[in-house]
């Protein structure tokens, strides 16, 4: 029996020790970079400083199912000192995909690994390079770009991300170019150092027409405790396609807060697809601006929790531009006490004609301690939209199950091929088909080891 | 080979099936017709063992074991088929895969190596004649986008590759065209043998016409108000059950 001990729980936040990790940063970790971005800093921490962490409980909305108050209690140090570290290159192997050919770009905890990297061979037209390099080489072009359409302003993570703004990835793809090979750009946390915190940055620019596939992924080497704030900017060029693979699969403690923003341009297709396959507290917030005419956006998404895990996604696709195109498929798989959160918003603006858009969360229950909040939302101020919605929490298909006892497959057969096929659709929109194939074998293993250790409960 | 004796079942608390007898031998073609809602499906499932329909009183024997006890998979194993009314669609597995999970089910229950893809795959090559269809259907998700008549086809290969003893057709000739239908029902004969059974629930005469039954049955409101020879099934489609549905009452007035 429970009883209660009558003791308040008081949450210490601990924005002080950010504001105190700032100054030594400023002072001591970037004194290379250019002064622009040191104002910059300075305007998010001051920005961090009065936004502080959304942890209220009551009135805030956007945070209403997803309660951070453990990242903002514990107190997260930035790492330092990794990018020494030699890995042996088993260790990072697993964590990359596809073909072991492909070109990548890695990070260990927050910073370049040159070594670790293989960026020789890239694509004809395609450019990587670690953006505390470029931020030195290529500083005044990142000027143009830089905070412009992730807003700091409004969304404390971004603010805090954007004060200790530093390493990660300046991608770049030439106008015309067309890349049939993926781009890695690999993210790992050793866990080396218990509670730190790193601030991946990317910047990807696409060039008018050209097309091509970036794969973004956040590893980690051990099941430790820490928290990636990361902020990913895209522009893109007019008549560009974009496929875009955001892959989280850090360790169940992690916490995991991304900021991906995503500015259309005409004729161009922003293709995404993010796979939540790992991480204890995450939340991402994908945010699309169809400013041009003529744009559009496909986004999907697919979420495998278990245990105590919690993924948060919110997709906001702002219509500013008439003839534009959106659609969004996210799928989730539940199991133990999990918790999954979709907020979909679609934005159609005043004055804008001929908007397509499409938004369908589903989730998959395997457990019914597993909890799924979905709420797509339309607000629409134009009259000439065509939208669709649709949204699913359910169990296993009782016909569906019967329908394949009846040809002779057990219970646990059928339930692993239905729970299979669930994540297939999700699965079948990544275009290429390596890294299709692998994600595919990813979520293949992860659900045979719930439906083992399910039965050893 | 099936023996269904005094049979009741029920969907949640409705009785639908109220004491329905049966002897079905190996080699035999038994139809049983009878308007819409009769129980016709209720009974198909609950012999294939769905979930939902329940057996309240009665017996069903299959070779002599009790099949109302048997989970559906093992009554599959045991050599019983079921081809569903409506073929349900399964997005996200393929179909020649999804044959192949239930025909090394089979084979793996009976001690037989299952067999690889590649000779599986062979395997069903070689089905795809009998029914007439199409090699990248099998490529396809099970039925997700199939037509009507597509999904009856897919049921009948599926017959074909799991090789049942006793196959319950519910309805396989609704949706055919009449090319289709004779196409289909010549493949069913070919799968006809000494040592199975099929168990044909029509509405139509026109199927009987190629897969000539031994006995047809008149399910009304839950019974089998009368069994006869393939004559029966010619009358009912131009006389309508008007006569049977008085027996039926009869019956019930009676009971
Ligand atoms: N889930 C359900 N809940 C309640 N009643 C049901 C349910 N499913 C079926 N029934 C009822 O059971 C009765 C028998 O249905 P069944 O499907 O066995 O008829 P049928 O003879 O196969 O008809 P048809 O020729 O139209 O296929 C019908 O009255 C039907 O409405
Ligand atoms: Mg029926």
């Amino acid at each position: 029996m429970n009883v209660s001990t009558g003791m308040t729980h008081r949450t210490t936040v601990q924005e002080g020790k950010y504001l105190a990790a700032f100054d030594s940063f400023q002072r001591n970790g970037a004194v290379g970079d250019p002064e622009w971005i040191h104002q910059l800093r300075e305007a998010a921490i001051a920005r961090f400083n009065v936004l502080g962490f959304p942890v209220a409980r009551r009135g805030n909305e956007e945070w209403k199912y997803t309660d951070i108050r453990p990242i903002a209690a514990t107190n997260f140090q930035p790492a330092t000192g990794s990018a020494q570290l030699t890995l042996p290159p088993p260790d990072v192997d697993r964590l990359t995909f596809g073909n072991p050919g492909w070109s990548r770009i890695v990070f260990v905890d927050g910073v370049y690994s040159q070594e670790l990297s293989a960026l020789t061979s890239l694509p004809a037209g395609v450019s990587v390079v670690s953006l505390a390099q470029a931020l030195v080489t290529h500083g005044d072009m990142i000027k143009q770009h830089m905070a412009r359409y992730a807003p700091y302003e409004s969304e404390a993570f971004t603010a805090l991300n954007t004060a200790f703004a530093h390493d990660g990835a300046l991608v770049q793809i030439a106008d015309g170019a067309i890349a049939e090979e993926p781009v890695h750009l690999l993210f790992l946390t050793t866990g080396r150092q218990q509670d730190t915190v790193t601030y991946p940055r990317v910047l990807i620019l696409t060039g008018k027409d050209s097309k091509a596939t970036v794969i973004e992924s956040y590893g980690s080497l051990d099941e430790g405790r820490y928290f990636t704030n990361a902020v990913t900017e895209v522009r893109m060029g007019s008549g560009s396609v974009l496929n875009y693979y955001k892959v989280q699969r850090q360790s169940q403690q992690a916490f995991h807060v991304s900021n991906t923003n995503v500015s259309n341009a005409s004729g161009a297709s922003f293709n995404s697809v993010n796979l939540d396959l790992g991480g204890g507290l995450v939340r991402n917030n994908l945010n699309v601006l169809m400013g041009e005419e003529g744009c559009s956006c496909v986004l999907n998404g697919l979420y495998l929790l278990n245990g105590t895990q919690h993924v948060d996604n919110q997709v906001i696709i702002d219509h500013t531009s008439s003839y534009t195109t959106a659609s969004e498929l996210y799928k989730g798989i539940l199991d133990g006490k999990s918790h999954s959160v979709f907020h979909g918003s679609i934005i159609v603006r005043k004055g804008i004609q001929k908007v397509n858009a499409n938004q369908v969360d589903k989730n998959l229950l395997l457990s019914d301690q597993a909890e799924a909040d979905t709420k797509p939302a339309f607000w629409i101020y134009s009259d000439d939209v065509k939208c669709g919605h649709g949204a699913a929490c359910g169990q296993m298909d009782e016909n569906a199950l019967f329908y394949l006892k009846s040809r002779g497959m057990d219970d646990k057969l059928a339930r692993r091929v239905l729970t299979r096929a669930f994540a297939t659709q999700v699965i079948d929109s990544i275009g290429n088909g390596a890294f299709r194939a692998a994600v595919g074998q990813i979520v293949e293993n992860k659900l045979e080891e719930w439906l083992e250790a399910g039965e050893s409960r | 080979m099936l023996e269904v004796i005094d049979l009741h079942a029920s969907i949640g608390d409705v009785p639908i099936l109220k004491g329905v007898n049966l002897r079905v031998n190996a080699g035999e073609v038994h139809a049983i017709m009878g308007p819409n809602g009769s129980g016709k499906s209720t009974l198909a499932y609950v012999l294939a063992g769905h979930p939902s329909y329940k057996a309240t009183s009665g017996r069903a024997l299959f070779e002599g074991q009790n099949l109302l006890a048997m989970l559906p998979e093992n009554r599959a194993r045991a050599g019983l088929f079921l081809s569903f009314q409506h073929p349900v669609e399964v997005p996200g597995v393929r179909f020649d895969e999804f044959m192949r999970a239930g025909f090394n089910a089979l084979r793996k229950s009976r001690g037989v190596p299952e067999m690889g893809v590649l000779d599986f795959n062979k395997h069903l090559a070689s089905k795809l004649g009998i029914v007439g269809m199409d090699a990248t259907f099998t490529r396809r998700y099970v039925n997700e986008g199939f037509s009507g008549g597509e999904k009856k086809r897919g049921e009948i290969l599926q017959m074909a590759i799991l090789d049942p003893k006793l196959a319950i057709l519910d309805e396989t000739d609704s949706g055919l065209d009449v090319d289709a239908l004779r196409e289909v029902a010549q493949g069913i004969n070919k799968l006809r043998r000494a040592d199975n059974a099929i168990l044909l629930v029509t509405h139509y005469q026109r199927i009987l016409s190629y897969v000539t039954p031994d006995v047809v049955h008149v399910l009304i409101g839950g019974r089998i108000v009368k069994s006869g020879g393939k004559e029966m099934a010619l009358e009912i489609e131009t006389e309508g059950y008007d006569k049977y549905e008085d027996m039926a009452k009869a019956l019930r007035a009676g009971a």
